[in-house]
């Protein structure tokens, strides 16, 4: 699929993706881009590969067919090492916030840091405590994660994903299952943060309206394709019938309603018989 | 019929799967023993969660089986008039094979079954992803200090079990039954020897918690992430831990006093 993204500004691409969990496909040859500095969006209903797409990047699952190279490096003929080297400059985060549950506030946010950095432990503090500043959360430092809120985690988390400074930061359903307060915060923060540190942002999300508030460009998956792709105005008057269905919320259209079954009505006849 | 076949082959083939990736996880928390032991901050912490939370149930749990054998020994001894030899008996039972025996099982039981729990838990809510997009090896950061401790700890805990269960057998033996005192430790100290008891009986402890710390780490780490996928995990600890413990018990014994 060709894309309208300047080569020398692409931080991520994907070309000709073929991954599968067994028997199902998740994608299908698809290719995309993401470009530097900015907030890219990758949408579609749940059970469409959205976070597989992340974890392909991030080097943790191997695709069958096609390639992905991040920062033009082929992730996935890098070496253990390389690979490592390069995802200290990937941040990552989960919809669950994934924060070590042994360790206390503080301590999540400075282990990326205490791990890969020969910084003293009071430069190691100044810079917690901005990061924690940053997410307004420097006075919940010594709170356990099982004494957070989910909205608070999913922020000390992204505290943790921005510790080493990285080139680009994945979020995988940030939105998800949050009130509006913490909603409006995660909105700010992710759009805050990507101008004012110069990141670049990859956003997996089935949160419409919050979505297209921040994104600048966005691509609609379904069944294993790209099924749209554009900035926000483009896709809200795509006119494909995929798009439509998946922004309007319709229950039935190209994704279909039922699961795929036999007849209903010989179905019903079978369980009498 | 086929039907059999095609589940045998099937089930096969899986087991021999899950050996192989249950040797390469082993190799490489094996790789990542030297950082550990460099940096032993992290092995402290476990050595404390591992072994030292498991010194309550080993110790009352030595005590008893302790006072059993003293029970049981001088009712069969006394039949024969050798009551005075109940110190030896005890002894040689407890640290040729009951101590590492039973203090594995109860091990596997505590420990075991705590570690699968929580590394299957970190799978599940992400947090063993999260430190690979981080950098961290959780290998290195998570396995190798759990292994660690483990594999120190056992040989510890069936040491603390066999004395505690020696002083078990001296309450019940001398200190109700009346068996005489001083013929209880020097029967003990005549008749047990260095090498072929004690040795062997620490060997054997080695031996159980290298297999109980692979076990109950590499189904964890292998568990399918849901809480049915961890809860099936660790009742497999537990089931594989005790197969492994007494069939490594019977190999060893033959190798360690048979004649083979």
């Amino acid at each position: 699929m060709a894309t309208n993204v300047d080569l020398d500004t692409e931080i991520v691409s994907i070309q000709n993706l073929s991954f599968s969990r067994g028997d199902k496909k998740i994608f299908n040859d698809i290719s995309l881009s993401i470009p530097r500095g900015k907030i890219t969006a990758i949408m579609g209903p749940s059970g469409t590969g959205k976070t597989t797409l992340l974890k392909l990047i991030g080097g943790q699952l191997y695709p069958d067919k096609g390639s992905i190279k991040v920062d033009k490096k082929n992730v996935h003929q890098l070496k253990r090492s390389e690979l490592y080297t390069l995802r200290k400059r990937m941040g990552m985060l989960f919809q669950s916030g994934a924060l070590l549950t042994d360790l206390n506030v503080f301590e999540n946010v400075a282990l990326p840091l205490k791990e890969h950095t020969a910084l003293s432990d009071s430069m190691i503090r100044s810079l917690v405590i901005t990061k924690l500043q940053a997410v307004g959360l420097r006075g919940a430092r010594n709170l356990k994660p099982n004494e957070l809120s989910g909205g608070m985690a999913r922020r000390i988390a992204l505290a943790r994903a921005i510790a080493l400074d990285p080139m680009m930061v994945m979020y995988d359903e940030p939105f998800t299952g949050q009130d509006p307060i913490s909603l409006g915060v995660l909105v700010k923060l992710i759009k805050d943060l990507n101008s004012a540190l110069g990141l670049t942002s990859v956003i997996v999300s089935h949160d419409i309206d919050e979505t297209l508030r921040i994104a600048d460009y966005i691509y609609v998956l379904s069944g294993g394709k790209i099924v749209g792709h554009g900035s926000p105005e483009q896709i809200k008057n795509s006119d494909s019938k995929w798009v439509q269905q998946f922004m309007n919320g319709h229950a039935d259209g190209p994704v279909h309603f039922h699961y795929p079954a036999n007849d209903y009505h010989e179905d019903l006849f079978e369980t009498q018989q | 019929m086929m039907h059999f076949f095609q589940r045998l082959g099937n089930t096969t083939l899986a087991s021999f799967a899950k050996l192989g990736r249950s040797s390469f996880f082993l190799t490489h928390v094996l790789s990542a023993i030297p950082a550990t032991i460099i940096h032993p901050r992290l092995l402290i912490n476990q050595l404390y969660s591992v072994g030292v939370l498991s010194f309550l149930i080993i110790t009352i749990s030595g005590l008893f089986v302790g006072m059993v054998l003293g029970l049981q020994g001088f009712y069969i001894l006394s039949d024969f008039g050798a009551e005075e030899t109940l110190g030896i008996m005890v002894a040689a039972s407890l640290v040729r094979e009951l101590g590492p025996v039973v203090a594995a099982l109860l091990f596997a039981g505590r420990a075991g079954s705590a570690l699968t729990a929580e590394i299957g838990l970190m799978k599940a809510t992400e947090q063993l992803s999260g430190m690979e997009m981080m950098a961290i090896d959780p290998i290195k950061r998570i396995m190798a200090p759990r292994f660690l401790a483990g594999f120190i700890s056992m040989p510890l805990l069936t040491a603390l079990f066999s004395s505690i269960g020696v002083m078990g057998g001296h309450i019940v033996g001398v200190g109700i039954l009346g068996v005489d005192d001083g013929s209880y430790w020097s029967q003990m100290q005549a008749g047990l020897d260095f090498q072929d008891d004690i040795i062997n009986g620490v060997i054997k402890s080695i031996v159980f918690g290298f297999a109980i710390s692979w076990i109950s780490l590499f189904e964890g780490y292998d568990a399918i992430p849901t809480s049915e996928g961890v809860s099936r995990a660790t009742t497999r600890t537990v089931v594989n831990s005790a197969f492994t413990i007494l069939g490594l018990d019977f190999i060893l014994t033959a190798l360690m006093f048979g004649d083979i």
